[in-house]
């Protein structure tokens, strides 16, 4: 095939996400409120973190429970970038994007251009948190891919606990504070009454006491404030850079990326170790490496998911905890193990379910459960199973369904 | 052109083989016969570097690879088809053979070779779209070995071709076996089925617990008492 060919090809999906983005932000999303939105973004990083794992758990057949671990680390390297250059570059922590970004409330959206300055800012902080979950996932991964099945499911388990306790004993944010509190007893400048702060706790040795002190942001220097993401407190203090654009193409990056590999060479590799490690390795597959692979692309869209994540919500210890990796892992094996459409659809299932059921009150998670047991007991493949949604044979298979069905019509439901 | 000295392997407590030494010298056909738990297909596995010895060596065209890690050996030309099969079920046909040559990267060699094992194995051609899963048992054999041919081997390491097939698919893929090695692929063959496996081979091994205790001229073991008694059902 002619090389302009296959680059248009490879290109297309990229084109086809940037479209789709930019309809939704600039089309759909104005009929929508602001909850409405919000489901959007939710969805859309869910199917990031879904899409990512099946790289892992449904390609390669290896089974890491500790995916919220990278969307921690992600989120917070990526919260923490744009936090405190903001704060060192502005002094303040409002948003200074585009009409494509998020922005803060006390910016006039109709002030805004094509290109913002923090947009800049925004994407660099996202690549940034992506690599950093990406380093991560190779240092995690390299020692721990030796091992098979549970032990690994064991070591992922830990990582991510490590993730969240270490983020839990990180200091307060900073925060506004009058003047005369940062700088005791020296004149507040013409116009200057508040500046932003970092506090500091000293226990002084003398009386056992402990006394408070303020750091002006402007007297410190970056890496005194970026590691400041607020404890188990949460780190609220991001800019909300993150829209339906962004979110939307991301997603859209991850599955372009996901389906390309899983029909290259490369994937066929991944996909061999799921099937037989053994005969895999016969074949000629370095599978330690492969794996270890899988595990560093994955992480790295999981700290990308981190990073929207961080620029939307607040990033909160619990948020990226076990309970959150399982979701992901739900995600991933209902919407069937390989299936990156089936993850997909999953991840939004997963996503606008509960929300739906909220009017249940306390009875929707007792429901949410009942449904993922039916489920794996009549499809324990999963949603799609290993199919894509695009491809044929699922179709042609729903049509014998359909046709044997009629047909028989006592045969009763199995598929 | 491969040369086993002395090798000895361990499962934990258990030594699964003692001082086996074995050599297969270039375009013959070898084959390692004896029963069930003698060892055959652990050699075969420490040979393509799946399993560790714990001690003697593995010497291939003068290298040794005795410590090389299975995808290094793969590369040197030293291609399995692994015990049961192992076709990867969840893929296609067509996928599997294009991981048979997984190591390769020259794409028109590569489509003649395909070409190639597809007229060994006609049957596979009709079958390119089907998951490996849903072949039959002799089908199976057939793209396990069909994939092994498209790494382009020098020496082809056959784990039990016959085993669970029908009599008559036994025969066809024996014949292929010679073809293969007509064409000039050396081929160490793993054998349960000793009768077959003495009638297309040129040299034998006998391995019972572990120990070689029998060699030579495939058809001279074939005549010999011993292996008659033990291997061929006769008296």
């Amino acid at each position: 095939m002619p090389t302009h060919v296959l680059v248009a090809r490879a290109a297309l999906p990229f084109l086809v996400s940037l479209l789709l983005a930019l309809l939704l932000h600039f089309g759909v999303a104005r009929f929508l409120d602001d909850y409405d939105r919000g489901l959007v973004m939710s969805v859309g990083i869910n199917i990031m973190l879904a899409v990512s794992l099946t790289m892992v758990n449904g390609f390669t057949g290896q089974f890491s429970i500790g995916h919220a671990g990278f969307l921690g680390v992600g989120g917070y390297v990526a919260g923490a970038v744009t936090y405190a250059t903001s704060l060192k570059l502005y002094g303040d922590l409002e948003t200074r994007g585009s009409m494509l970004s998020g922005t803060s409330l006390n910016v006039d959206p109709a002030t805004l251009s094509w290109f913002g300055q923090g947009d800049l800012l925004f994407v660099a902080s996202l690549l940034a948190g992506g690599c950093a979950a990406a380093l991560i996932g190779y240092v995690v991964g390299l020692p721990s891919l030796r091992l098979r099945g549970d032990y690994l499911a064991i070591v992922t388990l830990g990582f991510g606990e490590i993730v969240r306790v270490l983020i839990q004993r990180t200091d307060k944010t900073a925060a506004l504070q009058a003047w005369d509190r940062v700088h005791p007893g020296v004149p507040a400048p013409e116009g200057v009454s508040r500046v932003f702060a970092i506090e500091n706790s000293v226990l002084d040795p003398a009386t056992g006491l402990s006394q408070t002190t303020y750091t002006a942001v402007s007297d410190a220097n970056w890496f005194e404030i970026a590691p400041r993401v607020g404890g188990s407190l949460g780190f609220s203090a991001v800019p909300d850079y993150t829209s339906i654009f962004w979110v939307v193409l991301f997603a859209g990056v991850t599955i372009a990326v996901a389906s390309r590999i899983k029909r290259s060479t490369f994937g066929r590799a991944f996909l061999s170790i799921r099937e037989d490690e053994i005969a895999s390795e016969a074949m000629g597959v370095d599978t330690v490496r492969y794996k270890v692979r899988a595990f560093v692309i994955a992480a790295f869209f999981a700290g990308l998911a981190g990073g929207l994540f961080a620029h939307f919500k607040s990033m909160n210890p619990n948020e990226i905890g076990f309970a959150r990796s399982f979701d992901i892992v739900i995600m991933v094996v209902l919407g069937g193990l390989g299936s990156i459409s089936g993850a997909s659809i999953a991840a939004i299932i997963v996503t606008l379910l509960p929300e739906w059921l909220r009017g249940l009150d306390q009875y929707r998670m007792i429901i949410w459960a009942l449904a993922l047991i039916l489920m794996m007991i009549f499809r324990p493949q999963g949603l799609l199973g290993v199919r894509e949604i695009w491809d044929k044979a699922l179709w042609q298979g729903l049509v014998r369904f359909i046709k044997r069905e009629k047909s028989s019509p006592k045969a009763g439901g199995g598929a | 052109m491969l040369e086993v000295r002395s090798l000895a392997v361990k499962y934990g407590a258990i030594q699964a083989l003692h001082d086996v030494s074995l050599k297969v010298e270039k375009g013959e056909i070898v084959t390692l016969i004896g029963s069930n738990g003698a060892g055959k297909t652990t050699t075969l596995r420490t040979i393509s570097g799946l399993i560790r010895p714990a001690a003697g060596s593995i010497v291939y065209e003068g290298k040794d690879i005795t410590r090389l890690a299975p995808h290094e050996i793969v590369k040197l030309g030293l291609a399995q088809s692994p015990e049961g099969r192992g076709v990867f079920p969840q893929m296609t046909v067509e996928e599997n053979l294009s991981l048979g040559a997984y190591t390769r990267s020259d794409h028109a060699q590569i489509a003649k070779d395909r070409e190639h094992a597809l007229s060994l194995f006609p049957r596979l051609r009709e079958r390119l779209t089907q998951l490996a899963g849903t072949l039959s048992g002799g089908e199976q054999q057939m793209l396990a070995m069909a994939r092994a041919l498209l790494a382009k081997p020098k020496l082809l390491l056959l784990d039990e071709p016959s085993l669970g097939l029908a009599p008559q698919i036994v025969q066809t893929i024996f014949k292929i076996i010679r073809d293969i090695n007509a064409e000039g692929t050396t081929i160490l063959l793993v054998e349960q089925n000793a009768h077959m496996a003495l009638k297309v081979a040129h040299r034998a091994y006998v391995l019972e617990v572990g120990r070689i205790t029998m060699q030579g001229d495939a058809k001279e073991l074939a005549a010999s008492d011993d292996v008659r008694k033990a291997y061929l059902g006769g008296h």
